[in-house]
């Protein structure tokens, strides 16, 4: 900070420039250059038109969980209890459908849209609880999106006894799962459609930009007439909304509805947020880089496989790069200083 | 008593040289300098009183001198030899300790445990608890703290605690003491303790930097003031025969007349009513005061007073526990901020940092935040982009943003800027009553005038304006009516006739003595 004033003379070295580019993009476009031309030289398969709509399909869910993750942290805080949002959803998801099928074996569609129905709502009411803690009794995000990750996931259990739901009419998996429009699948179609409407809701109303003031100066946001408690609260039950809503799309791709789908989604969606540059202190990011973001986790995860690396050993290089990711927002901080627009 | 004694010794000691001394001390934070080429000397056996108003630079210094800070640039000097204090540790090292009004005590160790925090006694590398105990009494009987070294920090009074930062001075050799604002929160009973520790000290020959806003304490402890202002050195004085008047004209003084723009006030009707106002915590109790259309009614008083505090109560950013507030007639009291600014009541407040600003964004978000509902930026149920930079361009060209950059965050323009980007909010729907708390603080004279000149315009245009300030003259020049606040009630209401420097400052301090 102290070498601020020294450092303004006008210098557009390489590396000038890079650093430019480092402040303004922040490290995601670096980590994409970088990770399609690592895959692409470790494996033939991975840049072709084929694999990289297979990474698409693939990242779809973590991508319509990291929109949600993105909300909490926007807000300044986040949320651990997505995985068990998908769990919770698809459980009771499948519950519903199942039983509503087994009773009225005529009507598909009312069971697909009942099960929907219910495992949206029961991974909401997770949202609706931590809200509450978070907004109302200033319970951290950070404890109380940990405590209802527990309990979610101990009443998922709890309910299925530890065995996968089946019974779910087929049309639910031929459709949500498998099936394709115009050659796109279908879990791509919700995506794209959640990120439209979550782009014009953040950008192209008040409401969006409440989450930005919130989460970058709690107090002004308060003292401008912004309900801050409101914003809060319904930060997180978007963000379980969006989780829920991925995970009725994953229990439709596996026919089942299963507790233990999700266990990693805490983590990677956090990953996909802030290496595309959300900040953990709340106020700043851009949902077009978290769409990247969580592309970019996929695409890792895609070229770890063409290219063999075992599944352990992949765990070991996503928690890598989540660190690295926030060590370069630390550095990209102390250039901002140097470097003013 | 002691007090004559130390300033015998004081005067002994003139000749010596400085224990600590600064030359062109500067220090820049990303928009702000905070120290502008400060030279400081402390002598041996003196007390040195650091004065100046909020943000003048007082804490930077003194965080400086005790290692916790460093200099951008510049040289300090102890005992002569230039040195480069890196830690709060080194300073200790070389007999420079300092209490802040933030303690660094430990509450649920015991008194003991944080005299020793960082210093800790061992032998074969475990914990010499005995010896420690020992050694805390033996500092605790020395400066005659009656404190048991077994009890833990959180069940001691506050001025207890102060008691055992200070002790924690003495754990090693000592030359330097750095007390901001130590009595603060002490009893007067509290307060003459202190101060004869102090007598002895200095007697000693030990060097003292205090920083006070109390004319009284100035006159019983202090040999010589040194008075910053806006980060500047201004000038070095005699405490004893120095002025009160004198001291504030170097502490807030400026070309007074080229910087406050004439006003002539057209009061209307009554805007705001508050009626025997009194908040839970005590902050406000039992203010009662009338603000009306097109006039400009100045809140002065010390910090802590409750002039910003009654002015949030109303606003509803602070509950109320008693009282009744109206606006236009009608009562507000328990509405929320929105609610509020719906009804066109703005609270601009003190600090733009911490409450006014979100630092990360961009002009644009920021100015535009207390209108988002309203209609010029509205399209429908969605926010129109276009019609929000145009609302924020005409502002920013107004107000003379510089650098002219919307799209810029707030972090990256000058204090002065950041502060036009908050003050902007009132003019982005139609108020018909603003606070402004506090608005010209860390901020340059030249923007100073372009935000009297604003605000002064706004009552102009009928608006009924609340100024809260520490700054006196800024109150004795831009209202037309003000209320002098103290220990959170209403000390006098002086009318126009009567807003003299002597008549504000007595409701200030003369009270505080007694």
């Amino acid at each position: 900070m102290a070498d601020s004033a020294t450092t303004t003379a006008p210098r557009r070295s390489a590396s000038d420039m890079l650093k430019r580019l480092f402040v303004r993009l922040g490290i995601l476009p670096f980590l994409l250059v970088i990770a399609i031309v690592v895959f692409t030289l470790m494996s033939d398969n991975f840049l072709t038109g084929r694999n990289l709509m297979n990474v698409l399909r693939q990242s779809v869910y973590l991508m319509i969980v990291s929109l949600g993750q993105m909300l909490a942290l926007l807000t300044g805080g986040f949320d651990l209890s997505v995985g068990t949002i998908l769990a919770i959803s698809s459980v009771v998801g499948a519950m519903t459908m199942a039983s509503v099928y087994a009773m009225a074996p005529d009507m598909v569609w009312l069971a697909i849209l009942l099960g929907c129905l219910g495992g949206v709502t029961a991974g909401t009411l997770i949202g609706v609880v931590n809200g509450v803690g978070v907004a109302f009794f200033n319970v951290s995000p950070f404890m109380m999106s940990l405590g209802m990750a527990s309990v979610g996931f101990g009443i998922a259990l709890y309910l299925t006894g530890g065995v996968p739901v089946y019974g779910m009419p087929v049309a639910f998996g031929d459709v949500f799962g498998f099936g394709t429009l115009l050659g796109i699948p279908a879990p791509v179609w919700v995506a794209a459609g959640l990120v439209v409407a979550l782009y014009v809701f953040l950008y192209q109303t008040p409401y969006g930009r409440y989450f930005y003031a919130v989460g970058g100066n709690l107090k002004a946001a308060s003292l401008s007439g912004i309900n801050t408690k409101a914003t809060l609260f319904f930060t997180y039950v978007l963000c379980a909304a969006f989780a829920a809503i991925a995970g009725m799309l994953l229990t439709a791709r596996l026919d089942t509805g299963e507790a233990n789908i999700g266990a990693s989604m805490p983590l990677e969606s956090i990953a996909a947020c802030v290496i595309a540059g959300v900040s953990l202190r709340g106020g700043v990011g851009r949902l077009e880089n978290v769409v990247l973001g969580a592309l970019f986790i996929g695409l890792v995860q895609n070229g770890m496989n063409l290219a063999r690396i075992e599944s352990y050993l992949q765990t070991v290089v996503l928690g890598a790069l989540l660190i690295l990711a926030v060590i370069a927002d630390q550095i990209r901080l102390r250039y901002v200083a140097s470097l003013k627009d | 008593m002691n007090t004559s004694l130390h300033h015998d010794e004081g005067a002994h000691a003139q000749g010596a040289r400085p224990l600590i001394q600064t030359r062109a001390v500067t220090k820049d934070y990303p928009g702000v300098r905070a120290l502008d080429g400060v030279d400081f000397e402390l002598r041996p056996g003196e007390v040195h009183v650091l004065f100046g108003e909020n943000g003048a630079g007082k804490s930077t210094l003194i965080s400086i001198l005790a290692g916790a800070n460093q200099p951008s640039s510049g040289t300090i000097l102890v005992r002569g030899e230039e040195t480069h204090l890196g830690s709060v540790h080194e300073a200790r090292e070389l007999g420079i300790s300092a209490v802040f009004q933030e303690f660094s005590l430990i509450p649920q160790m015991t008194v003991a445990e944080n005299l020793f925090l960082g210093a800790e006694h061992a032998r074969y590398g475990f914990l010499d608890n005995k010896r420690l105990r020992r050694e805390a009494e033996t500092i605790l009987d020395e400066l005659g703290f009656h404190i048991a070294p077994d009890q833990t920090v959180d069940h001691l009074t506050r001025a207890e605690q102060q008691m055992v930062e200070i002790a924690k001075a003495f754990r090693d050799e000592l030359s330097v003491l750095i007390l901001d604002e130590p009595t603060a929160s002490l009893t007067n009973h509290e307060t003459d303790q202190l101060f004869k520790l102090i007598g002895e000290l200095t007697a000693r020959g030990v060097g003292i930097v205090y920083i006070t806003h109390r004319m009284a304490e100035i006159r019983r402890i202090g040999d010589r003031i040194t008075v910053l202002r806006d980060g500047r050195y201004i000038d070095t004085v005699d405490a004893k025969t120095t002025s009160e008047d004198e001291l504030v004209r170097l502490m807030t003084g400026r070309m007074v007349g080229a910087i406050f723009p004439k006003i002539s006030f057209s009061p209307g009707e009554e805007v705001l009513r508050v009626d025997r106002l009194t908040t839970p915590d005590d902050a406000v109790r039992d203010v009662s005061l009338t603000v009306r259309a097109g006039e400009i009614v100045g809140f002065a008083g010390l910090v802590g007073s409750g002039k910003s505090e009654t002015m949030q109560a109303c606003f509803g950013a602070r509950p109320a526990s008693a009282g009744t507030v109206t606006y236009k007639g009608q009562p507000i009291g328990g509405s929320s901020p929105g609610a509020n600014i719906r009804r066109g009541f703005l609270y601009l407040p003190a600090d733009r940092r911490t409450e006014g600003l979100m630092m990360m964004r961009s002009v644009r978000e920021n100015m535009s935040l207390a209108a988002l509902d309203a209609k010029q930026v509205r399209n429908g149920p969605f926010l129109s982009r276009a019609g929000e930079v145009a609302m924020v361009s005409e502002l920013a060209d107004r107000l003379n943003l510089s650098p002219n950059r919307i799209e810029r965050a707030v972090d990256h323009f000058s204090g002065g800027n950041q502060q036009k980007a908050m003050l902007a909010r009132s003019l982005t729907r139609d108020f018909d009553l603003i606070v402004f708390d506090e608005p010209t603080v860390g901020v340059d004279v030249g923007t100073r005038a372009s935000i009297y000149e604003f605000i002064a315009g706004l009552a102009g245009q009928g608006v009924a304006v609340v100024l809260i300030s520490s700054d006196l003259p800024e109150i004795l020049h831009m209202s037309n009516r003000a209320y002098v606040f103290y220990r959170g009630a209403v000390q006098a209401e002086l009318p126009a006739s009567e807003l003299t420097e002597e008549n504000v400052l007595s409701y200030f301090f003369e009270r505080e003595a007694a």
